[in-house]
């Protein structure tokens, strides 16, 4: 049944996704690959719409996730899997708080694991400029979608070098983006 | 003890509106109401739950509102929190995709969304760049790195086994040097 499968997914996605939304975007990519229930460029459009709606943004994906495979019963069983062994694991740690901070074990564990969660953020990453910016279907010549080439350098300059630009809110960014896509759209390039 | 349950469950459903683009951003909403306004913890506190908060699995905010539920009222108001936190997504996410989805094949939609595409590939560029800078510390750790991302992008190993696999080396690794340390300690 559809339900458990969702349940059972974001569980898993909740049990091991450590270090907040982002930590969750492999294990839903890989989530795409198995069960086809959602394509990668899907993804990539519910990474923007969790960046730029109130709430934590794994559990916006969870949602966003859950109501395309099911509806809304959909979307709350799979939030509701994905906040289960965050509830779990708080309630049973909350009673020996102080012991788990300071543990050394846990302390290396996170030493490995940082680094390791981070490559898998960043090889999500690709795999999105991989349908974003290239077109591997393509024709050679159009291989580079060159229009959204250019507007990810704009926004790449304006996140990183430019001081008044920098601080801005996410939302600032995809909003703009949209506009200019449609823009692009309207003047046939 | 229903008035209590009430008040967390409505003070993170104001946070869960309020806040934009996950954990890190809503500290200082959290501050604002649950140290200031309701004096549920202190600073101090608020610092450990969120350094916890970010080492075991699962959302940042969700278990900063499970904390400081069961502290305040035990599981149901651990619960009542939780829920509270999440509500505001699953109503605004269900009819943002139910209305996107019944939209997604206008061309403007596809011209606004394949763009936007182009800056959430910046926006995962920035985020990895920043977790780099205090996660990759020494050569090990950008060993681990390198190796994570080569093995994760030619082929489709869960995440799992990466999470569980540099956990016991986080572990193996701490525990070699702390033995090499302490040989050289021996020979001096």
């Amino acid at each position: 049944m559809i339900y458990v499968q969702l349940f059972c997914a974001f569980f898993h996605t909740g049990l091991f996704a450590v270090g907040g939304g982002l930590a969750t975007i492999p294990f839903l990519k890989h989530m795409a690959e198995n069960t086809g229930w959602f394509t990668q460029t899907q993804l990539a459009d519910m990474i923007a719409v969790s960046e730029s709606t109130p709430g934590p943004m794994g559990v916006n994906m969870a949602t966003y996730v859950g109501y395309t495979v099911a509806g809304i019963p959909g979307a709350v069983t799979a939030t509701v899997g994905l906040i289960t062994p965050s509830i779990i694991i708080i309630l049973i740690i909350a009673r020996f708080l102080v012991k788990f901070r300071t543990n050394r074990i846990v302390d290396s564990v996170f030493y490995g694991l940082r680094p390791a969660s981070c490559a898998m953020i960043a090889a999500a990453g690709i795999s999105v400029v991989s349908l974003a910016l290239v077109d591997l279907k393509a024709p050679i010549e159009e291989l580079f979608q060159w229009k959204y080439i250019v507007l990810a350098a704009v926004i790449l300059a304006l996140t990183r070098w430019i001081k008044p630009t920098k601080k801005l809110h996410p939302i600032v960014f995809i909003a703009g983006s949209a506009v200019v896509g449609i823009l692009y759209g309207v003047f046939g390039i | 003890m229903a008035h209590k349950l009430w008040e967390l469950f409505w003070t993170f459903t104001k946070i869960g509106v309020m806040m934009f683009g996950g954990g890190y951003a809503m500290l200082p909403l959290l501050q604002r109401e649950v140290v200031e306004t309701h004096h549920w913890a202190t600073e101090e506190e608020m610092a450990d739950y969120y350094a916890i908060g970010q080492c075991t699995p699962g959302i940042i905010a969700v278990n900063v509102a499970t904390f400081i539920g069961q502290k305040e009222a035990g599981i149901p108001g651990a619960i009542a929190a939780t829920v509270g936190q999440v509500l505001p997504s699953l109503i605004i996410i269900s009819v943002i995709a139910g209305v996107l989805t019944s939209f997604a094949s206008l061309q403007i939609v596809q011209d606004a969304f394949g763009a936007v595409r182009a800056c959430v590939c910046v926006l995962i560029l920035n985020a990895v760049l920043r977790l780099m800078k205090t996660n990759i510390v020494d050569v090990p750790t950008f060993l681990i790195f390198i190796a994570v991302l080569a093995v994760a992008m030619i082929t489709n190993v869960s995440p799992v086994v990466f999470v569980l696999l540099s956990g016991v080396l986080g572990v193996v690794i701490r525990w070699l040097q702390l033995d090499g340390e302490a040989r050289k300690g021996a020979e001096k």
